[in-house]
């Protein structure tokens, strides 16, 4: 058995375990035939491209995030009146939100940051986040981290999160085709309907530990 | 593996006394019927099902085969994202891991996730050994850890419990946890839910040490994925500043692309949706986003012994999504526990019995745990042939000798058990014809189901069929 040092980064004296474990794969299928390369006959998609965005509203509301339909200029008083039937006083808001998103709404913003500890966030009423993807065929919004959709624990902690998605740029149809776009280098969390259980006699339950409301608002222009 | 079942009663004895108890049974029967209806509903959206699950299949066995170089890649991918990579040969080699680790941060508590490679090593016993409290974190398993008790299903840990049986354990025990169950909390599941929300909650908060598994290992960029439901995951892999992941080491995919196929299986394969509700990935730390420290722990502990063995390998394809227990006919009756492990069901009755070797007499038996109908094959995602590992494995049993023969003739009972059942037996011929040259001699005959006493107490099919036609509605199953 040789291990290459360079690619190896504790290839060190003393760990014995890890050769011990290497040794013993390497012997299991010394005798084994090659496998052969993957064939990925599956599908990339399951629906047409005009049916997608219809789809994801669809299987959003399917898995109970309560799915809304605006455009631009619609956003900002559609947050607003969400933010207010929710009855929220405060909203945290990740560094890269669009400011124009929350321009009409009432309930005071409270920028995350790093110092903020999980109990401060545990005291906020809403969240406004941005996404990265969006995946029509299992109604899935996909959060990267970035700058208009801030850190995992934002969509965490707080009860209430309003996910906005451009359509139909954000929008792919099929898990394949959400990979592509997708960095694994950021942290990623796939969110399809509100946080649930079904622990209890198989009966569902939304809402355990993540917010028991999702808002999805699809913006299209 | 854990010593949580150590002495634990063969199949045979632990089957029977599971089919006595009708609480057990009747959740079960609902439990598992519901989700493989909705299960099979859930596949059939897809009109590839077969391609993705030939492709799913083809991945494990390409990971398998080459399984050293992508364990290498995967520790390189992870190192260079900031992440510590350990090994650990055995259960005991990743508890003390773990155990050192958590001393390390100075803490005494963990927050944990539902992981079976964690409850396999029995994590939480060696953990509370060394003063440190690991408290689970998945609405199931707090019941079940609460209840002290053991989880009997891979997806649904607490399926064995009723509603009212759940109030009560969380009306006695939370206090003594945390934050005590709320006042005359009722049974609804909601009610049920918001308690642990509140007890857990408070946990959460406060934690600096997160303790999981993973569903998924990428080689290519050293991520990993978890899949669940109620967000306890994603609490317990964000908001402590050191994260520990204990994974199999049969759990690696080569690259990002692979979870596309695994991404549509899973979950359609397990809890019957398109997606399950959350799914995190993470690669090694991330700046000012969750934890800060983060230790992988790769676990061999029988995996490369599996691996070893032609025909048994392909049980490390499996991607644990349960679906194999929800359509066996034994599982149904015998329940989780009485294959007295983590594993349960049919992919317990091929992985434990490798993992840990014939020598005991549950695990000797753990092969005839089953009719070999073959459901299991046919609901597997990644195809497992588990009747296949099955009789294969059964004739290792056989050829153990010496101390083998005391053992075969357990596991003989527990295959006389199978087959006293007749709906078990009425499924059973699949494999029992196809392998008839192989094992002239090691299938008893049926003729002696007839003589036994505890018939009417068996929720079989057939026989249930024919004692709806031949009795009056008021039995209700009982003994007449
Ligand atoms: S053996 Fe197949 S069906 Fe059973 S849990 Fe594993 S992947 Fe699922």
């Amino acid at each position: 058995m040789t291990t290459d040092p360079a690619t190896d980064p504790s290839a060190a004296p003393g760990n014995s375990s890890r050769e011990r474990i290497l040794a013993r794969v390497r012997a299991a299928v010394a005798d084994a035939p090659d496998a052969p390369e993957v064939t990925r006959d599956y599908l990339d998609t399951h629906t047409p491209d005009s049916a997608m965005v219809d789809l994801l509203a669809e299987n959003l509301a399917d898995y109970r995030a309560v799915v809304h339909r605006t455009d631009s200029a619609g956003l900002a008083e559609l947050l607003m009146r969400l933010l207010a039937e929710h009855g929220s006083r405060t909203v945290l808001v990740p560094p890269g939100l669009p400011p124009s998103w929350l321009a009409s709404a009432d309930p005071t913003r409270i920028q995350d940051r790093e110092a903020s500890t999980a109990q401060e966030l545990d005291e906020v009423d809403s969240v406004v986040t941005a996404c990265a993807v969006a995946i029509a065929e299992t109604g899935t919004i996909v959060l990267d981290g970035s700058p208009d959709q801030g850190r995992r624990r934002i969509s965490l902690v707080p009860d209430h999160h309003i996910c906005v998605v451009r359509a139909p740029e954000q929008v792919v149809a099929s898990v394949p085709q959400a990979m592509p776009r997708l960095d694994p280098t950021r942290p990623l969390t796939w969110i399809s309907g509100p946080s649930a259980t079904s622990d209890i006699e198989l009966d569902r339950v939304e809402g355990v530990h993540g917010p028991r409301t999702l808002e999805v608002v699809l913006v299209e222009d | 593996m854990s010593g949580t079942f150590v002495g634990m009663p063969s199949f045979p004895r632990a089957a029977k006394e599971a089919v006595h108890n009708k609480t057990l049974r009747d959740n079960l029967r609902h439990a598992t019927h519901t989700i493989r209806d909705k299960r099979a509903k859930a596949v059939a959206e897809l009109a590839d099902w077969a391609e993705l699950r030939e492709a799913g299949k083809q991945i494990k066995d390409h990971t398998l085969r080459h399984l050293d170089r992508y364990l290498v890649q995967l520790e390189t991918r992870v190192t260079e994202a900031g992440g510590t990579v350990h090994w650990a040969a055995d259960a005991d080699e990743a508890n003390r891991i773990v155990a050192d680790l958590v001393k390390a941060t100075g803490e005494s508590e963990v927050v944990k996730v539902k992981s079976m490679a964690t409850q396999e090593i029995g994590l939480n016993e060696a953990l509370e050994a060394e003063g440190i409290a690991a408290y689970e974190t998945d609405l199931a398993e707090l019941i079940v850890q609460l209840g002290d008790d053991r989880p009997s299903h891979i997806l649904v840990p607490a399926i064995h419990r009723n509603r009212g049986e759940i109030r009560d354990i969380f009306r006695e025990k939370m206090a003594s946890w945390g934050r005590a169950a709320p006042h005359g909390l009722s049974d609804t599941p909601a009610d049920l839910a918001e308690a642990a929300r509140l007890h857990l909650r408070e946990k959460f908060l406060r934690a600096k040490v997160g303790i999981s598994g993973a569903n998924f290992m990428v080689a290519e960029t050293g991520t990993l994925v978890v899949f669940e439901s109620e967000g306890n995951g994603r609490m317990c892999l964000t908001l402590p500043e050191t994260l520990i992941s204990v994974v199999g080491i049969e759990k690696v995919v080569p690259t990002w692309r692979d979870l596309e196929v695994f991404l549509q299986t899973l979950p359609r394969s397990s809890t019957a949706e398109r997606m399950n509700p959350y799914t995190s990935t993470w690669t090694g730390t991330t700046d000012g986003d969750g934890p800060r420290t983060f230790h992988l722990v790769l676990l061999d502990n029988g995996r490369t012994d599996t691996l070893a063995d032609e025909v048994g390998r392909q049980a490390l394809r499996c991607i644990r999504c349960s679906a194999c227990l929800n359509v066996c006919p034994v599982y149904e009756r015998a329940g989780g526990h009485a294959y007295g492990s983590v594993y349960p069901g049919p992919i317990g009755a091929i992985l434990s019995p490798q993992l840990r070797g014939t020598q005991s007499e549950i695990d000797a038996s753990l092969p005839y745990a089953s009719s070999l109908c073959g459901a299991c094959y046919e609901v597997c995602p990644v195809a497992i042939d588990i009747p296949e590992v099955l009789v294969h494995l059964r004739e290792r049993v056989a050829d153990q000798g010496g101390k083998g023969h005391r053992l075969e003739k357990a596991a003989m009972k527990a295959a006389g058990w199978v087959l006293d059942h007749p709906g078990v037996l009425g499924t059973g011929e699949r494999v029992a014809s196809r392998t008839r040259k192989l094992h002239p001699s090691k299938l008893p005959g049926a003729g002696a189901w007839t003589r036994s006493r505890e018939l009417p107490e068996m929720p079989a099919e057939p026989f249930r069929d024919w004692w709806k036609k031949n009795r009056k509605p008021k039995t209700d199953g009982k003994k007449p």
